[in-house]
């Protein structure tokens, strides 16, 4: 996956193959074969990556409890309970057994989907997901849709107007929305978004997750920054493509410039911006949890901070795992759709990472 | 990253700062000057409450009053301290603690080194807000806490960094070049390895920065962070947004002090970017520094050679000047060029890089850059006149054919061979699916590809490199245009496969009696393979030569003579005699 480190090392969009295929090919019928042996390969390769991330998430919520400076099971119980109260949850979370049983205990329940009971108010945490990860992917989702339909078109046609002459005016007036809206948080989005549009406007609700309306705002929140980062990276693209020989080759068939575009600029473009786009995708994640809070939505978000302040470790390790999880599902889909759309990185990315 | 534009006289002037550099920097500069004097300034109205309580912007209070009266402003600015301090502290953790990891990777063996690099793939796979809220969960809430948590989030960026920067600059020619030397490892590391991955470090520590106040701010505001009576930016906007009912202003006050510190901070990783890659406008400069006089002198010693636009004529070019368009006085990259390629003829263009012949090549063809503008007495493709102020006639699709130099970069590498190679005539000559494919077929064993139906459902990147040139040539013959124009053909190809190309240009032409401008800085290669030779210096035509007289060596220039004693064929060497007196130096 890359973050912001692959910003600084300069890497060639739409690069050479890696490989050329040599001069004594194997016949067409292999061609297929090859091409399936490839794809099994690259799928278990990502399938390897989803193990790894689902262990390592195991590891990291059953530490978790573990890392608890002092008595987690008084964190929870407070300072005026009594000492047999304390014995009771620590009985219950199964601190008093020895540390393999209890990571045994915890694998096999993750297994059976079992991820224990709610301190607060005794619901089993596989309910308390259930009614609340919907509206958590709900809103994730509506930022995405921001993303893709604000982000992207715009990108491409910034960059596209600009590659004849006269764009000075056009570029500088985007570089400063961009990078303004880029570097607006979610949460302070949000906040202005409610500022203008609940309070002045009297248009939305403030208040979040009631309805399709209530979540308006808090997708705009959610995808406004991801939509410009992506913006610039799918417009840095563009121009990098736009500067490849082949956008010269394809000049040379003088076609329309819609048939370019389409035909020849955006399966390169979607290609390398998917790359990146990936880590403003899961990023996009995180800005969700924050943002449920600004509008007061039912979700996972304001679930977690529910939970951490009350020391309710099962809900606090149960939400971290499906978070972790969801994160990567969005990688792994991803990769997925990289490989669908440029069969290249199957060879590149085969089996390794 | 902001373009800077230079002009042209930059000369030899120093490296600009840019501008982002100059405004993330100067903001920085006075954030950490409130955050130094802000408690000091403001301590005692950040602290006092006014009777008015929740109160809108006044004169008084510009961003108006808290649910204690007291002065949101005035609290903002206190609270930089604390914010700025967090930022600083949990950006200096995060580039410890991933340095430390990634030095360590660095110097471990390959396959610990490997289970670290994978390690660290898994940890950024997950985002940091969901690692810093483990974190927090397992410490009390609280300013200590999110600092830990948000350095240890982002540690796994600078792990990485380190690691793959150590490996790539240890792995460069100049430091093994100073190992080779004997230069001591320690006098390596900092003389050649620390500047080389010192600027890629602060950029990321500057992006770091911006993210980590940023996102402190935000578990501030949802609770987990500083807790009162301690005041950071995100508390402040937590407590703004409670009270937005009776004063939207109050959330705005710390809303602003997050925005400007965090577009502070990316403007100085931005700036950073631009500074420490200054390539391109190196570039630039370069280009504008050769200046018009070589080329407008040459126009005086430029050959006529213009013969009459008949049907015959596949390509005529008369008085050309090309040159970078925008600007009053561009400079001039071709100028007075005139040349003609009948049908049936196979015309060279020969010179060394940055002689004008590709720039020539592609005016003919109408692929200029958007950068350049040309105007010319006369030129036409197959006896259509194209004029500068118009598009392209439409006829360029069928009668003019390109051949690019290097095959691996001119097809599109996201799309089967079979769509481009159809794509002219499915578009301009409206045939079927079916029909286009047959002929694609067609000049793909025209071209000698082996396979070609199996060819047509391949991806570019699947074919050899001669089989892609050969490729490319079947596209652009898809048409059978009046002209080809071949941009060195050869020059990206293996030795052995040059020649088979060349033979394959040179059937073709003979085939469909279509006229070819081969463009090449290789004068063997031209000298065996055309009709009429020209040979272009600095934007201009120096010679125009007749390929026996070239072959026999009657040239008249020295600069001809001199291309000829470089080339690699010793027996054309050998018969070199100039016919005219040579005038010292050129």
């Amino acid at each position: 996956m890359s973050d912001v480190a692959s910003d600084v090392r300069t890497e060639e969009p739409a690069s050479q193959p890696p490989a050329t295929a040599k001069a004594g090919e194997p016949k067409g019928r292999h061609a297929s074969r090859d091409a399936t042996g490839l794809w099994l390969r690259y799928l278990l390769g990502r399938l390897g990556g989803l193990v790894g991330i689902v262990v390592a998430l195991l590891a990291i919520t059953f530490l978790l409890i573990q890392f608890v400076p002092g008595d987690p099971a008084r964190n929870i119980v407070g300072v005026t309970a009594t000492q047999e109260q304390v014995d009771m949850v620590s009985d219950r979370l199964g601190l008093n057994d020895p540390f393999l049983l209890q990571a045994w205990n915890y694998v096999s329940g993750f297994v059976r989907g079992d991820l224990g009971n709610s301190f607060v108010n005794q619901q089993p945490i596989v309910e308390l997901i259930a009614q609340r990860l919907p509206i958590t992917a709900s809103v994730a989702l509506g930022g995405l849709m921001v993303v893709l339909l604000i982000g992207f078109p715009v990108g491409v046609a910034v960059a596209f107007a600009g590659r004849r002459g006269g764009r000075t005016a056009l570029s500088g007036t985007y570089n400063v929305a961009a990078g303004l809206a880029g570097a607006l948080p979610e949460y302070i989005t949000g906040t202005v978004l409610v500022i203008v549009f609940a309070l002045s406007l009297g248009w939305l609700p403030a208040q979040g997750g009631v309805g399709l309306e209530g979540l308006i705002l808090p997708c705009i929140a959610v995808g406004l920054a991801p939509a410009a980062a992506i913006s610039r990276v799918v417009r840095g693209e563009t121009r990098a493509v736009l500067g490849q020989e082949y956008i010269l080759t394809a000049r040379s068939k003088r076609i329309s410039s819609g048939r370019l575009l389409v035909g020849h600029v955006l399966p390169n473009v979607a290609t390398s911006a998917l790359t990146l786009g990936g880590i403003i995708l899961v990023a996009l994640l995180g800005g969700t949890v924050i943002v449920e809070n600004v509008f007061n939505i039912p979700g996972l978000g304001t679930q977690i901070v529910q939970s951490i302040l009350s020391s309710d470790y099962p809900a606090i390790q149960g939400i971290i795992l499906t978070l972790g999880l969801l994160a990567a599902m969005v990688n792994m889909a991803i990769d997925i759709l990289l490989g669908i759309l440029d069969p290249r990185v199957l060879t590149t990315k085969g089996l390794s990472r | 990253m902001t373009d800077v534009v230079l002009p042209t006289t930059v000369g030899r002037s120093r490296r600009r700062y840019p501008a982002s550099l100059l405004v993330g920097a100067v903001g920085l500069a006075v954030i950490v000057l409130l955050a130094v004097l802000g408690p000091v300034l403001w301590g005692t109205s950040a602290a006092s409450g006014s009777g008015q309580l929740r109160a809108g912007p006044s004169a008084e209070h510009w961003f108006g009053t808290d649910a204690q009266g007291r002065d949101v402003l005035a609290r903002t600015l206190v609270a930089t301290r604390l914010t700025i301090v967090m930022g600083v502290v949990a950006t200096a953790l995060a580039v410890g603690l991933g340095g430390l990891v990634g030095a360590v990777l660095v110097l471990s063996g390959n396959r610990v080194r490997w289970l670290g690099a994978r390690a660290i793939d898994l940890w950024l796979a997950l985002p940091p807000i969901i690692v810093a809220l483990a974190i927090t969960a397992i410490f009390r809430p609280g300013a200590v806490t999110v600092v830990v948590a948000i350095g240890i989030a982002f540690s796994p960026q600078f792990a990485r960094l380190t690691n793959n920067l150590a490996s790539s600059v240890g792995g460069k020619d100049f430091v093994v070049t100073a190992h080779l030397l004997g230069v001591p490892a320690p006098t390596v590391l900092a003389r050649h390895i620390v500047p080389n991955i010192a600027s890629p470090v602060l950029v990321l520590t500057s992006v770091c920065l911006a993210t980590s106040i940023v996102t402190m701010s935000g578990l501030s505001f949802i609770g987990l962070g500083v807790q009162p009576p301690a005041i950071d930016w995100g508390q402040l906007l937590a407590s703004g947004l409670r009270d937005i009912y009776q004063n939207p202003a109050g959330a705005l006050a710390p809303s602003i002090a997050i925005v400007l510190t965090g577009l502070s901070a990316s403007l100085l990783g931005d700036g950073l970017v631009a500074f420490s890659e200054p390539r391109r406008a190196q570039v630039r400069s370069r280009r504008a520094d050769q200046g018009s006089p070589s080329a407008t002198s040459l126009t005086g010693e430029e050959q006529s050679a213009a013969t009459s636009a008949g049907d015959d004529v596949a390509l005529h070019i008369e008085d050309l000047h090309v040159q970078t368009a925008n600007a009053p006085e561009g400079q001039m990259l071709v100028g007075g060029v005139s040349l003609t390629v009948a049908t049936g003829e196979i015309v060279g263009l020969v010179g060394e890089s940055g002689s004008g012949k590709s720039i020539t090549a592609m005016t003919a063809a109408q692929l200029l850059p958007s950068e350049l503008g040309w105007r010319a007495k006369a030129l036409s493709v197959a006896g259509h006149p194209i004029d500068p102020r118009q598009a392209p006639p439409s006829s360029m699709a069928l009668d003019c054919g390109v051949v690019f130099q290097d095959p691996s970069s001119c097809f599109n590498p996201a799309r089967r061979l079979g769509a481009q190679l159809t794509e002219t005539i499915r578009v301009h000559r409206k045939v079927s699916r079916r029909e286009a494919e047959r002929l694609a077929l067609d000049k793909l064993r025209e071209a000698r590809v082996s396979e070609p139906e199996r060819r047509l459902r391949q991806y570019p990147h699947e074919l050899s490199g001669g089989m892609r040139q050969r490729a490319m040539i079947a596209m652009a013959l898809i048409t059978t245009p009046k002209l080809l124009i071949a941009d060195e053909p050869t020059t990206a190809l293996d030795v052995t496969v040059q020649a088979d190309v060349l033979r394959l240009i040179k059937q073709i032409n003979h085939d469909h009696d279509m006229g070819v401008l081969l463009i090449s800085h290789d004068i063997d290669v031209v000298a065996s393979m055309c009709d009429r030779v020209y040979v272009m210096h600095q934007g201009g035509i120096l010679e125009h030569l007749t390929s026996a007289q070239l072959r026999r060596g009657e040239v008249t220039q020295p600069y001809t003579r001199r291309l000829l004693e470089a080339s690699a064929s010793t027996a054309l060497k050998n018969t070199v005699h100039v016919t005219s007196t040579i005038r010292g130096g050129s």
